[in-house]
């Protein structure tokens, strides 16, 4: 029997030809691998150039958004119920507040579109065009924006003062082109007449661009869609965010601390640990079913309160938070513990005063970037009932609000798409913005601490 | 103004109580010269907290009972007849007295019982608060009297403060472990209380969905079969896994073994990002861009593919899912010792020879971990099912028509206006009990693999 | 002279490894390192070294720890290319070729000189796909039986068939460290090298499991040319022919391993034998 592994034999060299003979079928596929694994990464950085890209091209036009500006003559013929009421005028303050509130009401009822009418008539004098059209290209809650301002300041009345009116959401869509301008009139949103005049209007000047700051400013509307903005969701994920910082942070931070450092080592903390662990791995939806159960339910706490939205995200964020601040806590080198219980310090004295703050980037970080996560949660603020339409700014965590998110996918069902598109695309990226800001602060302070300890 | 008065009594409190059990201490332990056995600061926190406990109870139980105290005390002053009316009536004349009471005054002129009423409760009022400030203030000195009798070179001062530090931690801890225990409660009795309508053998193997509102008026329970929404739900994970673990694990392969440090730094982060956008985004992008290129796509081959479908939300739910899979890989991958590598290389074996036949093989269980655990986060996805899967309960093969999953059925029931007593709203608990159990056994299962794959390497 | 002899215990097994001249004559140089560099980065870890490897003898590199000497083991199969920032200078060459030059193929080169490493390192399959690994990836065997072959023979070169024949497809891990390392050395030789390149492979194991490697190597050498990485002076007595010594990335002193051990050239040579350095 020949020995095949023995070097300079001949079989030695007919194993060096066999190994020359395999090179180029192994390179190529070598080369092919190599391939397969650069396609991937280039798919997967083209996922995330096409999302932006997405995301970006839909949304920044929204931006701007189509105004009218126009000169409202404050007609004392059309408006009714004379100047304000004067508080000294009645012997009690319900008194007054009743009168106001007539007054109000007065006001309201006056003909506010036909002051609306006028002005936009005055800078198209020549134009033959019905009156209902020619509302159609402004908002429709141009009439109460001008009643708005005459709320403001009654002295107005009389006057011919400049507006800046944003153009209805169909007026918006014609300008910049979303929807076909070629298509058939029965398929168009406006009249003929108004898109001609909304053209022309685009070419004088009367009609500009400007920035649409009421995306920030503005709630949401279902009536007037141009002026639909994102307050209301603002203060809404706001204060659930206030509502998780205020009790995860805490009440985090002490359950793992005491898991960590005071709590017996035996079969029922193993168990509460592993409970955590999956906790943090719970789908956000289950959590939802959570909240409706016993929050709505069973404590009976209003729906669509952004106090129920920050209980139940508070419940999805405690165990990141647990499990980030028992990492911190491990990983700090048994040598300072010892140190310290060597100078004499007591358990307690040694995990608060010594361990517990160098636990502080860290649990700052996790912190951070789990209400980033909670910021942009959905599923479960709808099963609390925040889906529903919510027409002003929530004044405390108690009242009814929407979130971010959830905003985002009340427009996204919105029946004027091609409007809502572009506006949706404008929330995510706010929303987007605000997530990356918090992440860019996370970084930011933890390199910031880390620096200092 | 009332708030602002309770804040400060509560800081009063607070202070003196901390200065007078810090100075007193201090002042027994220069006196005598003896050795205190807790520092000064523990005693003065001690005589905090004896001195503000029982004046936040008595504030907390003011604030429990002072709304019915005070709707007894006005109905008191009104004439009997009131307080027999309806309850809505009741509320309103209360209302009238305090708007009296408080000058804001009432549309009209209030009746002379009102106006005497009113004044009563203005004088009530006022008293009632004093009294309850007194009576915070009383306990507190109270408490800081015998908490400075017990001060001591003796008294472990500082083990008491301990023991209430314990006492808060392991209050936050229990409710950290009640949230677990409230899920599975929560789940169980609403989907027992569910299955009380529907046979659970219906429900688990019915293969009809079609949950009947009741707005719709007809007579019948509707039908809640599991088996379209478990299989909607199985399809779409396939595909998500079809499209991120090729990709996810690939790049993960080629990041940890071919790229160099600078080319992951750049690239790791920026597939990182897709790990970090909300569900709702992709539910959008799916809806808007994949969905139209997919049926547009299918279009130019042939085969009907419609714009909300499986195929859509799988195709982005395994867009999701990548950066997942890829850095638990990367992990794994990086868990295989360098000499098994080495061993490799040294034998004349090819990067891809090595990675195919010896880096993979050895982290095998440590990938199967990680898909599973990938494919229980894919489960339990809600928003890009919602958008972008159509609504389609049915049990279908085609993964390029529409259906529907678990998670999507959950959060149609209980929108809108929930009456947790029907089936229509408590199925949604026992499809919730069936995701949990679902998610938990992955969860289990992947990491029981991945600690076995663990302890081989330690 | 006693002094150093006492020292290094020459045994007689020691003297039989030398070699005399004429002996020298049937052990051509196999590979010749010409000015050979290695930077880490910035950092310069070997500094021009240049030493010939005689063919079908040891060859022992010692020094203490951190002097280059597994740096330059590893430049001899081109293991420095795997580790990024690693810069190789100067001329090794194999049969007269360059080992480093654009056409050679690295995977042929690795084909040829196989490597040992510190630690065993079998890979988790059986004992018999270990042994297997190299020829299959490398293509050398035609038929099921052919691989039997080749596996069955390395198994019996390193000396662990007889212990592990009844069990060639349990895994290669379950075996004991001095096993496992033999296993290594039959995976090396199952690919038909010429040369084996060991790094320190006995510095994990116990005295007696070294002392069977020891052996080994010594059958070994009557077919293959082999440099060994040693920690340990005695060893490298007790199994080399030649040895280089290596200080701080330089080649100090290399020559006859009986010369060096009795009658060192260098001071520091002299000093690492006598203990007084490393």
């Amino acid at each position: 029997m020949t020995d095949t592994v023995l070097p300079g034999s001949a079989v030695g060299a007919q194993n060096r030809e066999r190994v020359r003979k395999s090179l180029t079928r192994r390179h190529r596929n070598e080369a092919l691998f190599r391939w397969a694994g650069i396609l991937s990464i280039a798919a997967a950085l083209g996922f995330v150039a096409i999302l932006f890209g997405m995301i970006l091209s839909k949304g920044l036009p929204s931006f701007w958004q189509s105004t009218v500006h126009v000169e409202a003559f404050f007609d004392p013929e059309l408006i009714e119920g004379g100047p304000r009421p004067e508080l000294a005028d009645f012997p009690s303050q319900a008194d007054y507040q009743q009168a106001v509130n007539q007054w109000q009401r007065a006001v309201t009822l006056s003909n506010w579109n036909r002051i609306v009418e006028t002005a936009l008539r005055a800078k198209a004098p020549d134009v033959e065009i019905d009156s209902r059209d020619l509302l159609e290209l402004v908002t429709s809650a141009a009439r109460f924006q001008l009643r708005d301002m005459y709320f403001a300041n009654s002295d107005v009345l009389g006057q011919t003062v400049p507006v800046s009116i944003l153009a209805s959401a169909n007026t918006d869509n014609w300008l910049k082109g979303t929807i076909n301008r070629n298509a058939a009139d029965e398929r168009q949103q406006l009249a003929a007449t108004t898109r001609a005049l909304a053209d022309r209007f685009e070419a004088d000047g009367t009609i500009t661009f400007d920035f649409a700051w009421h995306i920030f400013t503005n709630v949401d509307s279902r009536s007037a869609p141009a002026t639909a903005g994102l307050a209301g969701a603002f203060m809404g994920s706001l204060y659930m965010m206030l509502v998780v910082i205020v009790l995860a942070v805490p009440i985090g931070v002490a359950s793992a601390v005491y898991l960590e450092e005071f709590a017996p080592k035996n079969r029922l903390t193993d168990l509460i640990e592993v409970n955590i662990n999956n906790l943090a791995a719970v789908p956000s939806i289950v959590f939802g079913l959570l909240g409706a159960a016993v929050f709505i339910n069973y404590l009976g706490l209003p729906r669509s309160a952004p106090l129920v939205g920050g209980l139940v995200l508070t419940l999805m964020t405690l165990p990141t938070i647990i499990i980030a601040t028992r990492a911190a806590l491990r990983a700090v080198p048994p040598s300072l513990r010892q140190a310290a219980l060597g100078l004499g310090a007591s358990h307690n004295q040694t995990v608060f005063h010594h361990v517990l703050p160098m636990t502080y980037p860290g649990v700052l970080t996790a912190t951070i970037i789990g209400v980033a996560q909670a910021l942009g949660e959905t599923a479960p603020l709808l099963l609390i009932g925040m889906s529903a339409f919510i027409a002003n700014i929530p004044a405390g965590p108690l009242d009814s609000a929407t979130a971010l998110p959830v905003q985002i996918y009340l427009w996204q069902g919105n029946e004027n798409r091609n409007f809502f598109e572009a506006r949706t695309s404008a929330a995510i990226i706010v929303l987007l913005g605000l997530m990356l800001l918090l992440n860019a602060i996370a970084i930011f302070l933890r390199s910031r601490l880390e620096k200092r300890a | 103004m009332n708030a602002l008065v309770i804040a400060g009594l509560l800081l009063v409190l607070l202070t003196v109580s901390y200065q007078v059990g810090w100075s007193r201490s201090r002042k027994l332990a220069d006196g005598k010269d003896t050795r205190l056995h807790s520092r000064p600061i523990y005693h003065g926190v001690l005589a905090a907290l004896f001195a503000i406990l029982p004046a936040i109870v008595i504030l907390g139980l003011w604030a429990l009972f002072s709304q019915s105290v005070t709707n007894s005390f006005i109905l008191a002053q009104l004439p009997a007849e009131v307080a027999q009316r309806q309850p809505f009536e009741v509320q309103a004349a209360i209302s009238r007295v305090q708007a009296i009471a408080s000058g804001y005054g009432v549309i009209g002129e209030p009746t002379p019982a009102e106006a005497s009423a009113a004044s009563a409760y203005a004088s009530f009022q006022q008293l009632s608060f004093l009294g309850v400030i007194a009576a915070a203030a009383a306990l507190g000195a109270g408490g800081l009297f015998w908490a400075q009798r017990r001060i001591a070179p003796r008294l472990r001062a500082r083990s008491e403060v301990e023991i209430f530090v314990r006492l808060a931690l392991i209050a936050c801890s229990t409710v950290a472990i009640l949230t677990t225990i409230g899920i599975v409660l929560s789940l169980l009795s609403d989907a027992l209380r569910f299955f009380s309508f529907i046979n659970p053998l219906d429900f688990f193997f019915g293969t009809t969905w079609n949950p009947r509102f009741q707005s719709t008026g007809s007579g019948s329970a509707g039908e809640y079969g599991l088996l379209p929404l478990l299989w909607g739900t199985v399809m779409i994970s396939i595909i998500a896994m079809l499209v991120a673990v090729p990709i996810g694990l690939m790049s993960a392969i080629y990041l940890s073994q071919y790229a160099h440090e600078r080319v992951r730094g750049v690239v790791k982060p920026i597939i990182e990002i897709l790990a970090g956008i909300p569900t709702i985004v992709y539910g959008f992008f799916a809806l808007v861009t994949v969905g139209p290129f997919l049926s547009g796509l299918g279009d130019l081959v042939g085969i009907n593919i419609r714009a909300t479908s499986a195929l859509t939300a799988g195709v982005v739910m395994g867009i999701m899912i990548i950066p997942f899979i890829s850095s638990l890989s990367d992990d794994i991958l990086g868990q295989v010792p360098r000499t098994m590598r080495d061993g490799s290389l040294g034998l004349g074996a090819t990067q891809s020879e090595t990675i195919r036949k010896v880096l993979l093989p050895a982290a095998l269980p440590g990938v199967v971990g990680a898909v599973l655990l990938a494919v229980s986060r894919a489960i339990g996805e809600t928003m890009i099912v919602v958008l972008a899967a159509g609504n389609s309960p049915v049990l279908r093969a085609n993964p390029a028509e529409p259906t529907s999953t678990v998670t999507v059925s959950i959060v149609n029931q209980l929108t809108g206006d929930a009456d947790f007593t029907s089936p229509q709203s408590l199925v949604a608990f026992a499809l919730g009990l069936t995701l949990f159990a679902m998610t938990l056994l992955l969860n289990v299962l992947a990491l029981y693999i991945v600690r076995k794959f663990r302890e081989q390497y330690e | 002279m006693d002094v150093l002899a006492g020292k290094v215990k020459v045994t007689s097994k020691t003297l039989d490894q030398t070699m005399n001249p004429a002996e020298l004559m049937d052990h051509p140089i196999r590979l010749t390192a010409r000015d050979v560099t290695v930077h880490y980065g910035e950092k310069q870890a070997l500094h021009g070294i240049s030493i010939d490897i005689p063919d079908r003898a040891v060859t022992a590199f010692i020094g203490p720890s951190g002097c280059g000497k597994s740096t330059f083991l590893r430049c001899i199969n081109r293991m420095n290319d795997t580790i990024d920032g690693a810069r190789v200078g100067g001329k090794i060459e194999l049969d007269g070729e360059d080992i480093y030059s654009t056409d050679l193929d690295v995977v042929e080169l690795r084909a040829r000189v196989g490597m040992v490493f510190q630690k065993p390192n079998p890979f988790p399959k059986s004992i018999y796909d270990n042994v297997a690994y190299g020829p299959r990836i490398h293509g050398l065997a035609k038929s099921k039986a052919d691989l039997d072959e080749i596996v069955i023979s390395s198994l019996r070169k390193a000396g662990l068939f007889e212990e592990v024949k009844d069990r060639l497809s349990e895994p290669g891990t379950g075996l004991s460290g001095g096993q496992q390392q033999r296993l290594c050395i039959a995976r090396a030789i199952a690919v038909g090298p010429e040369v084996i390149l060991m790094d320190e492979p006995c510095s994990a194991l116990d005295p007696i499991a070294t002392a069977i490697i020891e052996e080994l190597i010594d059958e070994l050498r009557e077919n293959y040319t082999i440099v060994i990485v040693t920690h340990s002076m005695q060893q490298a007595a007790r199994v080399s022919q030649k040895t280089a010594f290596f200080h701080l990335g330089n080649l100090i002193e290399h020559g006859d391993t009986e010369e060096i051990f009795t009658n060192p050239v260098n001071k520091q040579t002299q000093d690492y034998i006598m203990g007084r350095i490393g």
